[in-house]
């Protein structure tokens, strides 16, 4: 049977996140989090593939105690297992120590559960943004790696092949490779499912596999956390709000309004653009 | 919990097929206060909610209530999230540039705490996560579409999720004042417009120190106010609390009446934000939070039968609501409650029909709950039968012109000036006998 992991990662609510118009930095109180968005197209797509040709998916996240509740999430929607890799020691880590991280525990799963065939990550996460922990773990671990994936074409469980399509700025690229793999999806890939009744009732009961720094014997504590993150943030700032001409309509009635909104918008570039003229 | 690790591990059919003793439909003070209940009697138990946390879709004014909650957990409101302990309510009668004031104000309400201002976003999930540590297993963001019935008993519910039925001894509905439960069960047509009003409430923020000073507080205590009049000549009440750092300022209008001036509900309030004695409380606020929600009305002739074969009714499912003391999330907290205790008797008896449920109504009968709404059950017809723009517009405005009158010192007589204030009350409620009418009726609407 084949063996898919999923990495995900929790993250504030983007859509509900708040800049303090004083400091300009990040509200981040009661900011709800929630699975990254992109890691969510990786987990349907192996829980599609499940469905399909029968697989074992566990899903991994390294993060604080309380990001249980987004392995718990992954567990209603079908996942198999959930691991959370949580120390104190790993926190402060940047991309480069993460997917150092990441990969050990990708390892280790395949030795607790058998060995991996598929990696799913999202392509890029919605706080760092960075999209370089998917790649860090495929060259750790030596799997070849297929980022921005919009689509998977074939798959052959038997042959342990896999066709995709990859996203590129002009144009779209097939690729066909051998497991193992790993995959970072784009948000065209699928349509993350809604998780049925069963698999919220077992999620409610569900508790992670957590692994800390001491399940990992070999580990280099020189490569991790804080100490093994070698990036250094300059600076951080607020763009200053753009300033757009603002042009104000008047009209006697709300038909008259609607025309002159028309009449305008399509004196932009805006109607060409869009391929409506 | 019998269910093994290893079988919960081996995949999900074993839990597809789970049974409940109670199955718990909406989180809010009613639903958790059921669940929490009957899961501290070890019965098992699944709270279903609709949004995305109890709590998310949830409005009420503002106020609760010690007492009630007391009963259920006691020092409650040393962990519940709250806003401030309530030592002054106002009453405001409202004319268009004026207002006629009562209020009690006691260091009395500190020790114990009467009542708080709070919000429900943040109480309703405090009250629900006591029902989840108490083992109620928490279902959110999933609908139940309809109840699973056999033989004319309720034995489950049907969800929007796949494979969402879910089976148990009995249910209790808790599914708020638009419970499309109850009217599939029959037990309540669609509210009429009379029965419900609609209220719309602004969260206004406001500096600490400023808000406190406008409303003579210190610390952590927090200033009620309502006021009737000024909205339009619509039977409706108006309400700002005291948060934190907010005020909680909205307006609620009966749904007849608004249809009938085809007036909308935030006009109202606009309007009532203009109004010079509310317009200072609220000066440089800015508007963080804007939401609207029914409300019952109906009151003691609304409510419904509370239980059959395998289900019970409570909170604003129910129409429990009492309007003319704005109590509300405290006949949800008790029915709640009495439900619960009932559906564990149910339990340790094995009997869900309405033999054993209809326990539940008797006990609601005899609590205070039955007996408030009763005495003002009058209520809902004085308002039916009297002209709202009487009794909320003109009425108001004619108690502030009579303060106006024997207030203003112009040389006029005394006795003239009585006569003057009491003339024009007559006037308001339409001549003489009119206004013995009204009093006499109003005496009885809420003296039961």
């Amino acid at each position: 049977m084949l063996h898919i992991v999923v990495c995900i990662k929790q993250v504030p609510d983007s859509r509900e996140i708040r800049i303090d118009p004083k400091t300009n930095t990040l509200i981040r109180q009661g900011v709800p989090a929630i699975v990254n968005f992109y890691d969510l197209h990786g987990l349907e797509e192996a829980l599609r593939i499940k469905d399909e040709f029968g697989a074992r998916v566990t899903v991994v996240s390294m993060g604080p105690p309380s990001a249980d509740k987004a392995l718990k999430q992954c567990v209603a929607m079908g996942a198999d297992e959930g691991v959370l890799i949580s120390d104190r020691a790993f926190a402060g880590a940047d991309t480069l120590a993460t997917s150092y991280v990441v990969a050990l525990a990708i390892d280790k799963v395949g030795k607790e559960w058998g060995p991996v065939d598929i990696v799913f990550c999202g392509k890029q996460t919605l706080d760092g943004d960075t999209g370089q922990v998917g790649p860090g773990v495929a060259c750790r671990l030596d799997f070849d790696q297929l980022t921005y994936v919009e689509k998977v074409e074939h798959l052959d469980d038997s042959k342990k092949e896999i066709i995709v399509h990859r996203h590129l700025e002009d144009g779209v690229e097939r690729v066909k490779t051998k497991m193992p793999v790993l995959i970072t999806a784009l948000a065209e890939l699928n349509k993350p499912r809604r998780a049925a009744l069963p698999g919220v009732l077992k999620s409610v009961r569900y508790q992670p596999v957590v692994w800390t720094t001491n399940d990992f014997p070999d580990i280099d504590r020189a490569k991790i956390g804080l100490k093994g993150s070698p990036t250094i943030v300059g600076k951080t700032w607020v763009p200053e709000p753009k300033k757009v001409d603002t042009q104000m309509l008047t009209a006697d009635s709300t038909d008259k309004l609607a025309n002159e909104l028309l009449d305008s918008l399509f004196g932009t570039e805006l109607p060409a653009k869009l391929g409506w003229a | 919990m019998t269910v093994s690790h290893t079988s919960l591990r081996s995949g999900m059919g074993i839990l597809a097929e789970e049974r409940f003793d109670a199955i718990v439909v909406g989180a809010g003070p009613a639903g958790s206060a059921a669940a929490y209940t009957m899961a501290t009697a070890g019965l098992k138990v699944a709270l279903i909610e609709r949004g995305e946390f109890p709590g998310a879709k949830n409005i009420f004014g503002g106020v609760l209530y010690r007492k009630q909650l007391e009963d259920l957990i006691p020092e409650w409101w040393k962990e519940a999230p709250l806003e401030r302990a309530v030592i002054e309510q106002r009453m405001w009668i409202l004319g268009k540039e004026s207002a006629v004031t009562f209020s009690h104000r006691n260091e009395r309400y500190k020790e114990p705490p009467n009542a708080w201002t709070g919000l429900r976003v943040k109480f309703d999930q405090w009250l629900a996560s006591k029902a989840e540590k108490a083992g109620a297993v928490p279902i959110y963001e999933t609908v139940v579409t309809e109840l699973i019935r056999e033989n004319g008993r309720v034995v489950g519910v049907r969800t929007d999720r796949d494979q969402g039925d879910l089976y148990g001894d009995l249910v209790v509905l808790a599914d708020g004042v638009n419970s499309l439960l109850g009217k599939s069960l029959g037990v309540h047509k669609e509210w009429a417009p009379d029965e419900v009003s609609l209220a719309v409430k602004e969260v206004i923020a406001l500096p600490k120190e400023k808000l406190q000073d406008r409303f003579n507080l210190e610390d952590n205590e927090g200033c009620t106010i309502e006021f009737i009049g000024d909205t339009f000549g619509m039977a409706g009440l108006g309400f700002m609390y005291t948060n934190q750092d907010t005020i909680s300022l909205g307006v609620g209008v009966m749904v007849n009446d608004l249809k009938k001036k085809r007036i909308k509900p935030y006009e109202v309030l606009d309007a009532v934000k203009q109004h010079p004695s509310i317009r200072r409380m609220i000066q440089g606020g800015e508007v963080k939070e804007y939401s609207g929600h029914l409300i019952p009305e109906g009151g003691f002739t609304s409510m419904p039968p509370l239980s059959g074969d395998g289900w019970m009714i409570c909170g604003d499912a129910a129409q429990m609501v009492n309007a003319v003391h704005r109590e509300g999330t405290n006949l949800a907290v008790a029915s709640g409650k009495m439900a619960g205790e009932t559906a564990v008797l149910a339990h340790q008896r094995g009997d869900y029909s309405i033999k054993t449920l209809g326990e539940y109504d008797r006990n609601v009968k005899e609590s205070f709950i039955h007996n408030d709404l009763k005495k003002y059950r009058g209520i809902h017809g004085l308002f039916k039968e009297m002209n709202s723009d009487t009794l909320f517009g003109n009425l108001p405005q004619a108690l502030n012109d009579a303060a106006y009158e024997w207030l203003l010192v112009d040389g006029v007589f005394k006795k003239e000036k009585q006569k003057k204030a009491i003339r024009t009350l007559r006037n308001a409620a339409g001549g003489n006998i009119d206004l013995l009418r009204l009093g006499i009726k109003g005496w009885r609407a809420i003296n039961g």
